[in-house]
């Protein structure tokens, strides 16, 4: 069975990846203009409002500019890198979402069972962590091909971060695994099936520094070594111009969505939300599965909202601090949570 | 060292404590600042629809008087663009002929009278200066314009426009 690919198995994933393209890309393009948003208000504005209704038609006419904006590339970049830098950091912005376990399965009248979740494999979250870690690629490549000392520096920069806050990510994971014992999302998930039951309750700590590790993954302020607007122009895109620029900023959006509804699927359950048994009970098993798959999303959109609200209150960090907070704080704290996690683990549930 | 006010203040640079190290309890009260910004005022007007008020005392475009019978009050005598600091005034004077009563008040009056609105500072010593009251300073601004020429006001974009009422009896 592992191996029976047919015709509508292969329309079937088709149609479920280009929808969960559709809705990232359009998440994203909102979330450009929530950002706006929320920073406007945090500041006593009113942010964008002239396009459409509350400014809602802004992120299309932002798109528009950067499509007819002038392509610029330097004389002396290497035009293959230069080019393929922006795409690579899309597509590894987009590949992570393989995994994610968006809602229940579909039990079709014939009797086939339709999964909402591209790939199950059962090692989800080491799929996620190898895609999140090429991610770095297209900024690193992105600011060597630039041919430019600030792009370089911010390259160089997000490299360290990456690798930086990748370790007190998988430490933090590992304890989470620990409780979990299962490496597949759909196990995760699954596991979670009461508002009790969630991660964040088994797993505060390992929660907290998964939290924070994320937004360095991002490259979102606080810690925004990738871009650093005040020290290095625009950092690793500072010659990038048009979509190219476009593209980069995007996967920024992209990464920040498909990374919170990991964490919701994570730490916060997933599809499950209060009285889904009920609704499973009452409803037909298409409403059932949509009202799933907006849990997830809506848990999603409240990720992304913290993350927008965190960036337009906190300062940003200095390298150094960066650095030290990261290998001083983070890994010793998250080797202190695996330790205690073990202990629990070895004492109660052995 | 004497400290010469009392508004100094004594910066201390001890070393941060734990709860500091831990940065989590100041960013949740970073955080309770700025939710509590959701529910203030917006500082925003919508500027070309919403107007904002101006203060009683704001000074903005210069007009030219005219007296109870619609006759320009202004003789040309210069005062207000020797009391200029931004040398934005300048003016010519003509003569009042036989019949030109009804138009100006006394025996002289300005023929040219410009302003430069981009030199001009908006201090209103020309209003001041001004033993005739012909020149005051109204509420508007001067409107934004794509040539440098258009920011110089002739006599007719200054002067004020005569009561409809008085030109038709006229």
């Amino acid at each position: 069975m592992l191996l029976a690919i047919t015709v509508s198995y292969l329309l079937g994933k088709a149609a479920l990846i280009g929808a969960i393209v559709a809705v990232s890309l359009g998440l994203a393009m909102y979330s450009t203009w929530a950002e706006r948003k929320v920073a406007a208000i945090m500041q006593d504005r009113v942010g964008p409002q002239r396009a459409g209704p509350f400014g809602l038609f802004q992120p299309l006419a932002d798109g528009l500019k950067l499509f007819m904006k002038e392509e610029i590339i330097p004389n002396f970049a290497n035009k293959f890198l230069f080019v393929l830098a922006p795409g690579l950091a899309m597509v590894c912005a987009l590949m992570s979402s393989a995994v994610i376990m968006w809602a229940p399965d579909y039990t079709m009248a014939d009797g086939t069972v339709y999964p909402f979740q591209v790939a199950d494999i059962n090692v989800g979250i080491l799929f996620v962590f190898g895609i999140v870690s090429l991610g770095v690629y297209g900024i690193m490549i992105g600011g060597w091909a630039s041919n430019n000392k600030y792009s370089v520096m911010g390259s160089m920069r997000a490299a360290s971060q990456a690798i930086s806050y990748e370790l007190p990510m998988g430490l933090s994971l590992l304890a989470l695994l620990m409780v979990t014992g299962d490496t597949s999302m759909r196990t995760i998930v699954q596991q979670q099936d009461s508002f009790l039951h969630m991660n964040v309750w088994k797993q505060p700590l390992a929660f907290i520094i998964y939290l924070v590790c994320a937004f360095a993954e991002l490259n979102r302020a606080p810690f925004d070594m990738a871009e650093c607007e005040s020290e290095l122009v625009g950092g690793y895109h500072t010659e990038y111009s048009s979509m190219k620029l476009g593209f980069f900023l995007f996967s920024e959006y992209i990464n920040m969505f498909i990374s919170s509804v990991i964490m919701a699927c994570l730490f916060f359950g997933g599809y499950h939300y209060p009285g889904m048994d009920w609704v499973q009970a009452h409803a037909p098993q298409w409403v059932f599965v949509a009202t799933c798959i907006l849990a997830t999303i809506s848990k999603g959109i409240a990720f992304i909202l913290f993350i927008i609200f965190v960036r337009w209150t906190l300062p940003r960090f200095r390298y150094d601090q960066l650095m030290n907070l990261g290998w001083k704080s983070l890994i010793p704290l998250a080797l202190l949570n695996l330790l205690i996690t073990c202990a629990v683990i070895l004492k109660f549930f052995n | 060292m004497e400290l010469l006010t009392n508004r100094a203040q004594i910066v201390e640079r001890k070393p941060m404590t734990f709860a500091e190290r831990i940065y989590l309890p100041g960013i949740l009260k970073g955080l309770s600042i700025t939710l509590g910004h959701i529910f203030t005022k917006r500082a925003t007007y919508s500027y070309p629809k919403v107007k904002r008020q101006f203060s009683s005392t704001f000074r903005g475009l210069h007009i030219l008087n005219r007296d109870e019978e619609g006759r320009e009050r202004c003789t040309a005598c210069g005062l207000c663009a020797l009391a200029c600091p931004a040398e934005a005034i300048s003016m010519e004077s003509a003569e009042r002929t036989k019949g030109e009563e009804h138009l100006y008040r006394e025996e002289k009056y300005a023929a040219k009278y410009e302003i430069n609105m981009l030199r001009c500072i908006f201090c209103g010593l020309c209003e001041e200066a001004c033993p005739k009251d012909a020149i005051y300073l109204t509420q508007t601004f001067a409107p934004s314009a794509f040539k440098r020429e258009t920011f110089i006001y002739k006599k007719e974009d200054l002067v004020l426009p005569l009561d409809p009422a008085k030109q038709i009896a006229k």
